[in-house]
């Protein structure tokens, strides 16, 4: 029998979801979300300054490095409250940035990096291309060595999640024929190079990004011997924390109907009390707690070769089954109400469309899982 | 509870692990029971009642319960290694189910002395069969309304009316009985009390049912002018909705303090790959079909979903929020995941899941086909998944009842 990943929490886990809990429930009210859905950037900026403040950008970082010296276990409790909260900002991108770098990059690269990022310097990951393939070794992106010793790169960037704030960006290209990582200042960048996307999860930011005509500096590639494990890392990271964001989304959503069912009165009664509507309530709840199951065991094993990524993958899997879910039956038990844009259920249903979206779905996990598990 | 040193549970978990490889029967040369449910022929009843007794004796089961009614007295950390070195080496179920796991703990909660000192020990020795009265003929979900009748006359109460699906009622020496002791209380609950009542007396009788599996199991239990002692009562005259939804919570495994052990093999994930391997489908082994890998894969997580939940209930700041959905929902989880599994297997097998247990052409024994057909005693038997969903809706989402 497979060893499939098993719960464990620690006390920081536990300190870090109280304090998640606490701040993400006073800073995002739904009525600030909707406001910052309206906002060009997307985020309050006082609020990114307190998160910082609170050594959240830290907590996946090594001590040497400037940081906490705990592990992504930790952030997901943080990652997972935000989810909750609708609470906006950079912080996934920033989180899965240092990750790449940790992964990536040269001893030089993190101790001169690393520390900006612990103390609220964005960054953030250009991964996705036109081809809208998952694999993320699959890139048309290339760098090129120039004469004058530097690397021109070519080639299109999209869905690269708040480019708009970021001051670095690390975008994956090919060079010499192999995948490799490269660091780009977003200030390098001509006014045209950025173009602000129209996607389905309004309170986030993504925008498309040309690389053509961009120079970079030689030391501004990773580790080209590391380029590969660190994709790798950086496709597990990601879907570490996306799962916590929807854990925390799918709870809120349930939340969310459950005021509803308990407050709408149709054929004088409460329509809570239809078993139409209680009974997928309840498959929607076990399925919640399922994926939250799912969740801190992926963040538990995360680190144990082979169980990391069952476990991760699984996560992933059974979080998007479980949000998509309860989003959508979220709209359906709404009528009316649940059709317009000023119902909630909507948020949640977006959101859960961007993620599935992003570094792999349910179907697409449990493909690999196939392949790891039969 | 005591601490205990580590190394005493080492040896008391390989002493368990050595004396079930060496007592375990793999075959006894009959079918024996999937669950404690399907006990349906003597050969069967004796030897799994023989074999609890065994256990017991060697020391491995109700290993933490007060040794002061025949219990080990030990943390229950010993049990558990017990309840582990069972299942790796295969042993058979344990039939008196009602007594050890809703019983017993029952008794030990909120049984008085007398009570504990009379009965526990018999039900861990096997001496003393237990069944359960609760569902009636017409009220099954609707346990509140139970009608059986019990008058109180001088020292007893008479007993008439009728229960059905009384497991293992051919059997037992004992019922857990709710009973109507009035029936002009303004609630139907308030006239209700639960009894620890006498099966092997006059006027109780027992019928045997054939279940949709062709094999015995349960009985519909007559009660005609039956004496019932009247200090053989749990909690007190009117009071036994309580007790029974107590018992209940037992029995779902909402709640813990069970003797240990286990009363039901079931199918699991790798079980169900390994028949993929070897079935066949277009000349290859089906699990190379694409959609039995991904329906493969949905078991896969669904079964570590239920085990990560089980274990998640270990782990207070992870259940602020709804703090018994966990143990509430355990039991819709965990017996729809089984009907739904070997529903699955069944259609692996193919052609060869028309053959059903007794045929030699029958794939493993017929072991899928029984198995999904048991499955519904657990999916409809301890209260329905129905009646869960409304529970979980109800009690832990705090929906308005239906
Ligand atoms: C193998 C097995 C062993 C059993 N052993 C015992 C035993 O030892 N002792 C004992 O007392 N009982 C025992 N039972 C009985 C069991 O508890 C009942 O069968 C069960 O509670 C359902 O009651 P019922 O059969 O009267 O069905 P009903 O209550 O008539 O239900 C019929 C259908 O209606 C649905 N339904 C009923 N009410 C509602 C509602 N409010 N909302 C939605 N749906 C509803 C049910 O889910 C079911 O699908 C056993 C049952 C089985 C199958």
């Amino acid at each position: 029998m497979q060893d499939l990943g098993r719960l464990g929490f620690s006390e920081d886990q536990a300190t870090l979801l109280d304090v998640a809990t606490s701040f993400c429930s006073a800073k995002s009210p739904i009525s600030k979300v909707r406001r910052l859905i309206e906002d060009e950037t997307g985020h309050d900026p006082d609020i990114w300054r307190e998160i910082v403040e609170l050594g959240w950008l830290g907590i996946a970082i090594p001590e040497e490095y400037g940081g906490a010296g705990l592990q992504l276990a930790e952030v997901v409790p943080v990652m997972e409250q935000m989810g909750r909260y609708l609470l906006a900002g950079p912080f996934l991108s920033a989180t899965l940035a240092a990750q790449a770098i940790l992964a990536g990059a040269t001893e030089d690269q993190k101790r001169t990096l690393l520390p900006k990022l612990a103390e609220g310097q964005i960054a953030t990951l250009a991964l996705c291309e036109a081809s809208d393939d998952w694999d993320l070794v699959n890139i048309a992106c290339t760098a090129q060595s120039t004469a004058s010793g530097t690397l021109r790169l070519s080639g299109e960037k999209r869905l690269v999640c708040d480019a708009g704030s970021a001051t670095t960006l690390i975008a994956s290209v090919m060079h010499e024929g192999r995948p490799a990582l490269v660091l780009v200042d977003r200030s390098s960048l001509g006014p045209k190079a950025l173009r602000r996307e129209t996607i389905i999860d309004e309170t986030r930011r993504a925008w498309s990004v040309t690389l053509d005509g961009v120079e970079v500096a030689t030391d501004a590639m990773l580790d080209p011997a590391r380029a590969q494990a660190a994709l790798r890392h950086i496709h597990l990271s990601a879907n570490l924390l996306q799962s916590a964001e929807m854990c925390g989304g799918t709870q809120a959503v349930i939340d969310y109907t459950l005021d509803y069912l308990k407050t709408r009165v149709q054929f004088g009664q409460l329509i809570g009390a239809y078993q139409a509507l209680k009974h997928p309530t309840v498959d929607a709840y076990v399925g919640y707690e399922q994926a939250r199951s799912h969740l801190y065991s992926a963040a538990h094993c995360f680190g144990e070769q082979g169980v990391g990524e069952i476990a991760t993958r699984m996560a992933k899997a059974q979080a998007d089954a479980a949000m998509s879910f309860a989003a959508d039956r979220a709209i359906q038990f709404h009528g009316g109400f649940g059709f317009t844009y000023d119902c909630d259920a909507q948020l949640y249903r977006r959101r859960a469309i961007w993620h599935a979206s992003q570094f792999g779905d349910a179907a697409y996990h449990k493909a690999k899982l196939a392949d790891l598990l039969l | 509870m005591t601490e205990f040193d580590p190394q005493d549970l080492k040896a008391y978990a390989e002493a368990a692990d050595a004396w079930f490889k060496e007592h375990v029967n793999p075959d006894p040369g009959f079918l024996l029971p999937l669950t404690f449910m399907e006990v349906g022929t003597d050969q069967q009843f004796h030897f799994l009642r023989d074999w609890q007794n065994k256990v017991f004796e060697a020391g491995y089961l109700g290993a933490a319960w007060p040794k002061a009614y025949g219990g080990g007295g030990m943390h229950p950390a010993f049990q558990a290694e017990a309840t582990k070195a069972m299942r790796r080496n295969g042993s058979p179920i344990f039939l008196n189910a009602i007594g050890l796991n809703w019983t017993g703990p029952l008794l030990l909660d909120m049984g008085t002395e007398a009570q504990r000192t009379k009965y526990i020990k018999g039900i861990l020795s096997a001496e003393d069969i237990w069944c359960q009265g609760f569902s009636e003929p017409e009220n099954g979900s609707d346990l509140g309304n139970a009608q059986t009748k019990a008058v109180r006359a001088g020292e007893h109460y008479v007993v008439n009316g009728s229960k059905i699906w009384t497991t293992l009622g051919k059997y037992a020496r004992y019922m857990i009985l709710l009973a109507r002791t009035r029936t002009d209380t303004s609630r139907k609950y308030d006239g209700l009390t639960f009894f620890l009542a006498p099966m092997k007396i006059e006027g109780v009788e027992t019928r045997p049912i054939k279940k949709l599996t062709g094999e015995h199991g349960f009985t519909q239990t007559f009660f005609r002018d039956a004496q019932i002692p009247a200090d053989e009562i749990v909690g007190v005259e009117g009071g036994g909705w309580k007790v029974a939804m107590r018992t209940l919570e037992f029995e779902r495994g909402a709640r813990g303090g069970q003797a240990g052990g286990y009363v039901a093999v079931g199918s699991n994930a790798w079980d169900v790959l390994e028949l993929a391997k070897k079935m066949n489908r277009g000349g290859k082994p089906a699990l190379e079909d694409a959609s039995v890998r991904a329906r493969m894969v949905d078991f896969m997580i669904e079964i570590q979903s239920n085990a990560l939940c089980a274990q998640r209930t270990g782990f207070g700041p992870l259940n602020t929020d709804r703090p018994t959905g966990l143990a509430l929902s355990s039991k819709l989880m965990n017996t729809e995941f089984a009907r739904r599994i070997n529903e699955f297997a069944i259609s692996l097998t193919g052609p060869s899941g028309a053959y059903y247990v007794g045929d030699k052409n029958a794939v493993d024994g017929g072991w899928w086909t029984r198995s999904y057909l048991n499955s519904f005693s657990a999916t409809i038997g301890g209260g329905t998944s129905q009646i869960q969903r409304n529970i979980v809706g109800e009690h832990v989402l705090g929906l308005p009842k239906s």
